[in-house]
C-alpha cells in the first residue's frame, strides 16, 4: 500500500467515523481537535469560528492548570469530561416533581419558587415553552422596537456574524488563562446582547427570558456590546439552586462598553455546593471582564453562594479617559465550600475611577478568599480607586483571607484600601434570642445587614430574593 | 408568675448562685440590690437562658412552666424580657429592622398576626419619643455607636414594643443622668400593669424614688439575704452592705 493510499484510507475511516458521530447526541469523554470539529459542525458554524476554536485549543494544550488560588480540589482529568451533549430527551428526564430529591424541593419551597418553575429548574420533563412563549414574545417585540439584539450566541453567530467576529475574544483573549482558553475551544452556548448607539435598553435583560435557553451547558459564553451612549442592565442566574450533571463549569463573559455607554451586570450564582462533606459540588471557574471606553461605566454586582469551588474575578479594563469600574460582591461559603473571588481594576485612561466593595461570609468549615488587583498604568493620571473588603466569620472552623495587590505606575493615582474582619458573636446571638428571634433568623439578619451595601446595587426584586437565598444557604451554620 | 426555688447556678465552672429563692406575682415590682459581683446579672442571664450558664440545682417556674428545658427565644416568647447591663452592638442591622423582626417573632409565637410595616413604624416612633430618643436612632445599626445612656434607652424602647410579662432591668439606671433616669422611670411606670411584673436590679436607691417597688431584696454571695419593703433600700443607702454580710456570716 502506498503512502498515498494509506493516507486516503485513514482519511476515509476518519470521515466515516465522523459522520456516524455527528448523528449521535453525546460525545464520549475526551478532548482532541476532532471533538472541537464535532462541536462546531453540530452547531453548523462558519469556518472562521472553527479555526478560532482550534487555535484556542492549541493554546490551551500548552497551558498549565492555574494553582495560585486559595482552593484545593482533586486534579481534574480533562480527558474524562464529555464536551458535548444534547439536552436530555423528555423520556429520559424525571417525569414529575415526585422523582426529585425532596431536599431540593424543600429549598425551592423556602425560596417561594412557583411550581412550574420548580419543574423547569429540576429538569422535569415539562413543556418549557409553556407560558414563557407569551412572556418571551412580548419581551422580544419590545426589544426589537428599541433595536436591541438579544439571543443565544449560537444564533448570533449566524444572524450577526460581523458583530460576533469583531468582539468575540476582544476582551478576554483566548490565551488569557487556562479556563478561558478551554472555554474558547469548546464553548457550548450563552447569551449575545447588542445595544445600539444611544439606546437605553427598555428592560432588565435576564437569561431567564432568553429563548433556546434549554442547555447553555457547562462552558457558557456571553458577549455584551453596548454601543456609544447606550445603557443596559443584565441579570445572570437565579436564586434557586440549579442541578447540573456536569461538575466542571468554565464560563467566559465579555463586556464592551463603548464611549459614554453603561453596562450593569448582576449575577446570582447558586450552583449545587455539594453535600455537607462537599461531595458532588460544582467547580466553577469563571473569567469575566469588561472593557470601558471613554466616559463609559461597567458595574459588576455578584452574589455567590453556590458551587463547591469558585474561582472568579470579574474585572474592568478602564481604557478610556474618565471611565468608571465598579465591583460589588457578596460571597458566602458554608460547610466545605471554597471560594477565591475578587476583581481586577486596570486603570489605563486618565481620571479613571473604580470602587470595590467585597463582603465575604464564611460559615461551617469553609474557606473564603478575596483576591483583588488594582493597577494604575503610567498614563492613568488622576486615577482613583477605593477598596473596601469586609469578612464576616460564623463559628470558629471557617477561614477568611484577603489578598490585595496594588501596582501603581502613576504617582498621581490614589488607591485606598480598607479591610475588616468581624465575627457573629455569641453575645449578638444571645441578644437576638433574648428578643425572641431564633438563632438562624438572627444570623441571617446579621448577615443581611453586613451585605446591605452590595444588595442595594441589585435590581429590587433580586435584592429581596438574595436576602432569602443567604438565609437558606446559611441553614445549619448555627446551633 | 415567677417562682424560683433554691436555685444553684454556675458560670464557666464557677458557682455563682447558691440557693436563691424568690417569688414574683403579676403586678408586682421587685428591686434587687447587692454588692458588685454578688450574682445579680447572673440571675438575669440564668433566667433568660444565656449559653454557658449552668443550672446545678433548684427550680424555676415562669408563667406556670419549667423554663430550664426551654431555649432562650422560647422564654422570650413566653414574655420574659431582660434589659441588658451591657447591650451589644449589631452593626449593619437597623434598629427598626431588628425591632420589627423581634416583635414579629414574638407575635408569631403567640399566633398573633404581624403588624403591617406602616403601623409598626408608627408604634416604633411613639416608643422612640417615649424614651426621648431621636427618631434617627431607628435607622442606625442596633446600638452601633450609641452612648451608654442611649443604649439603655434603646433597651427600654425594645421592652415597650415587645410588651413582655416579666421585665428584668439590669442596672438600667447606672450611668444615667437625672433626666435620663426620669425617662426610664416614666417608661416603667407607664408599663406597670396588673398582668406584668418587674425585677429591677439597681445599685442606687434614687431609682426607687421614682419607681416605687413593692419589695426590696438584698442579694449577697449568690443568695437573697434579706427582703423587705422600700425602707430597706433607704437603710442600705445609709449603712452599705457590710452589716448584712456580717449578719449572714
Ligand atoms: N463568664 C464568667 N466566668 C467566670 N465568672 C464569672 C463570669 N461572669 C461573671 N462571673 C463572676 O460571677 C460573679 C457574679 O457576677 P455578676 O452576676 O455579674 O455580679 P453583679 O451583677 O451582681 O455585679 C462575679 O464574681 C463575676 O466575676
Ligand atoms: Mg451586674
Amino acid at each position: 500500500m502506498s503512502q498515498e493510499q494509506i493516507d486516503k484510507a485513514i482519511a476515509k475511516d476518519y470521515a466515516a467515523g465522523f459522520t456516524t458521530d455527528i448523528e449521535s447526541d453525546t460525545l464520549p469523554p475526551g478532548l482532541t481537535e476532532d471533538t472541537i470539529r464535532f462541536i462546531s459542525a453540530k452547531k453548523n458554524e462558519p469556518e472562521w469560528l472553527l479555526e478560532w476554536r482550534l487555535e484556542a485549543f492549541r493554546v490551551w494544550l500548552e497551558m498549565e492548570v492555574p494553582e495560585w488560588a486559595h482552593v484545593h480540589y482533586p486534579e481534574i482529568n480533562f480527558q474524562e469530561i464529555s464536551y458535548y451533549s444534547q439536552p436530555k430527551s423528555m423520556e429520559d428526564r424525571p417525569q414529575s416533581l415526585d422523582e426529585i430529591d425532596p431536599e431540593l424541593l424543600a429549598t425551592y419551597e423556602k425560596l417561594g419558587i412557583p411550581l412550574h418553575e420548580q419543574e423547569v429548574l429540576a429538569g422535569v420533563a415539562v413543556d418549557v415553552v409553556f407560558d414563557s412563549v407569551s412572556v418571551a414574545t412580548t419581551f422580544r417585540e419590545k426589544l426589537a422596537e428599541a433595536g436591541v439584539l438579544f439571543c443565544s450566541i449560537s444564533e448570533a453567530v449566524h444572524a450577526y456574524p460581523d458583530l460576533v467576529r469583531k468582539y468575540l475574544g476582544s476582551v478576554v483573549p483566548r490565551k488569557d488563562n487556562f479556563y478561558a482558553a478551554l472555554n474558547s475551544a469548546v464553548f457550548s452556548d450563552g447569551s449575545f446582547v447588542y445595544i445600539p448607539k444611544g439606546v437605553r435598553c427598555p428592560m432588565e435583560l435576564s437569561t431567564y427570558f432568553r429563548i433556546n435557553e434549554a442547555n447553555t451547558g457547562q462552558f457558557e459564553r456571553t458577549l455584551i456590546v453596548a454601543d456609544e451612549g447606550s445603557h443596559v442592565s443584565y441579570l445572570e442566574g437565579c436564586t434557586a439552586p440549579m442541578r447540573d450533571e456536569n461538575q466542571l463549569h468554565a464560563a467566559v463573559v465579555e463586556l464592551v462598553a463603548m464611549d459614554d455607554a453603561e453596562i450593569k451586570y448582576s449575577t446570582v450564582q447558586n450552583w449545587y455546593p455539594g453535600d455537607a462533606e462537599g461531595k458532588g459540588g460544582i467547580y466553577n471557574f469563571v473569567t469575566k471582564r469588561g472593557l470601558a471606553h471613554t466616559n463609559a461605566k461597567i458595574s459588576w454586582t455578584q452574589v455567590e453562594t453556590g458551587s463547591a469551588v469558585t474561582w472568579k474575578y470579574p474585572s474592568c479594563i478602564l481604557r478610556g479617559d474618565n471611565s468608571v469600574g465598579e465591583f460589588y460582591s457578596v460571597a458566602l461559603t458554608n460547610n466545605m465550600q471554597q471560594a477565591d473571588t475578587g476583581t481586577k481594576m486596570i486603570h489605563l485612561g486618565k481620571n479613571t475611577r473604580s470602587t470595590i466593595i467585597s463582603k465575604g461570609i464564611s460559615a461551617g468549615k469553609s474557606s473564603n478568599a478575596y483576591r483583588g488587583l488594582v493597577r494604575v498604568g503610567p498614563a492613568a493620571k488622576g486615577a482613583r480607586n477605593y477598596t473596601q473588603c469586609d469578612s464576616l466569620l460564623i463559628g470558629d472552623k471557617c477561614a477568611a483571607h484577603t489578598f490585595p495587590y496594588i501596582e501603581s505606575k502613576n504617582p498621581t493615582g490614589i488607591v485606598e484600601h480598607e479591610a475588616t474582619t468581624s465575627k457573629v458573636s455569641d453575645d449578638q446571638l444571645y441578644l437576638c434570642q433574648q428578643r425572641g428571634l431564633d438563632p438562624e433568623k438572627a444570623v441571617s439578619m446579621i448577615v443581611n445587614g453586613f451585605c446591605k451595601e452590595v444588595f442595594k446595587e441589585l435590581p429590587m426584586e433580586f435584592a429581596v430574593e438574595a436576602g432569602k437565598l443567604l438565609e437558606v444557604s446559611l441553614e445549619g451554620s448555627v446551633g | 408568675m415567677l417562682s424560683i426555688k433554691d436555685l444553684h447556678a454556675e458560670v464557666d465552672g464557677k458557682t455563682i448562685l447558691k440557693g436563691l429563692s424568690l417569688e414574683i406575682n403579676a403586678g408586682e415590682v421587685h428591686a434587687i440590690m447587692g454588692p458588685n459581683g454578688s450574682g445579680k446579672s447572673t440571675l438575669g442571664h440564668v433566667l433568660s437562658g444565656r449559653p454557658g450558664y449552668e443550672i446545678t440545682g433548684g427550680s424555676v417556674e415562669f408563667m406556670g412552666k419549667d423554663i430550664f428545658e426551654m431555649e432562650t427565644e422560647e422564654r422570650a416568647h413566653l414574655g420574659l424580657f431582660l434589659a441588658f447591663q451591657y447591650p451589644v452592638e449589631i452593626p449593619g442591622v437597623s434598629n427598626m429592622e431588628f425591632l420589627k423582626a423581634a416583635v414579629d417573632a414574638v407575635r408569631e409565637s403567640r399566633d398573633e398576626e404581624a403588624f403591617d410595616t406602616v403601623s409598626f413604624m408608627r408604634k416604633a416612633r411613639e416608643a422612640c419619643t417615649a424614651v426621648d430618643l431621636d427618631q434617627a436612632f431607628l435607622k442606625r445599626g442596633v446600638n452601633e455607636g450609641f452612648s451608654g445612656g442611649e443604649k439603655k434607652r434603646n433597651e427600654l424602647m425594645q421592652m415597650m414594643l415587645l410588651e413582655p410579662k416579666l421585665c428584668i432591668l439590669d442596672e438600667t439606671d447606672s450611668g444615667l443622668d437625672i433626666d435620663a433616669l426620669q425617662v426610664v422611670a416614666n417608661g416603667v411606670n407607664t408599663m406597670r400593669a396588673e398582668d406584668r411584673a418587674f425585677l429591677l436590679v439597681t445599685h442606687y436607691q434614687r431609682l426607687l424614688d421614682y419607681i416605687k417597688p413593692d419589695f426590696v431584696h438584698v442579694l449577697a454571695d449568690g443568695r437573697i439575704v434579706k427582703s423587705g419593703d422600700k425602707t430597706l433600700a433607704l437603710e442600705l443607702e445609709e449603712k452599705g452592705y457590710g452589716w448584712l454580710e456580717d449578719e449572714v456570716a
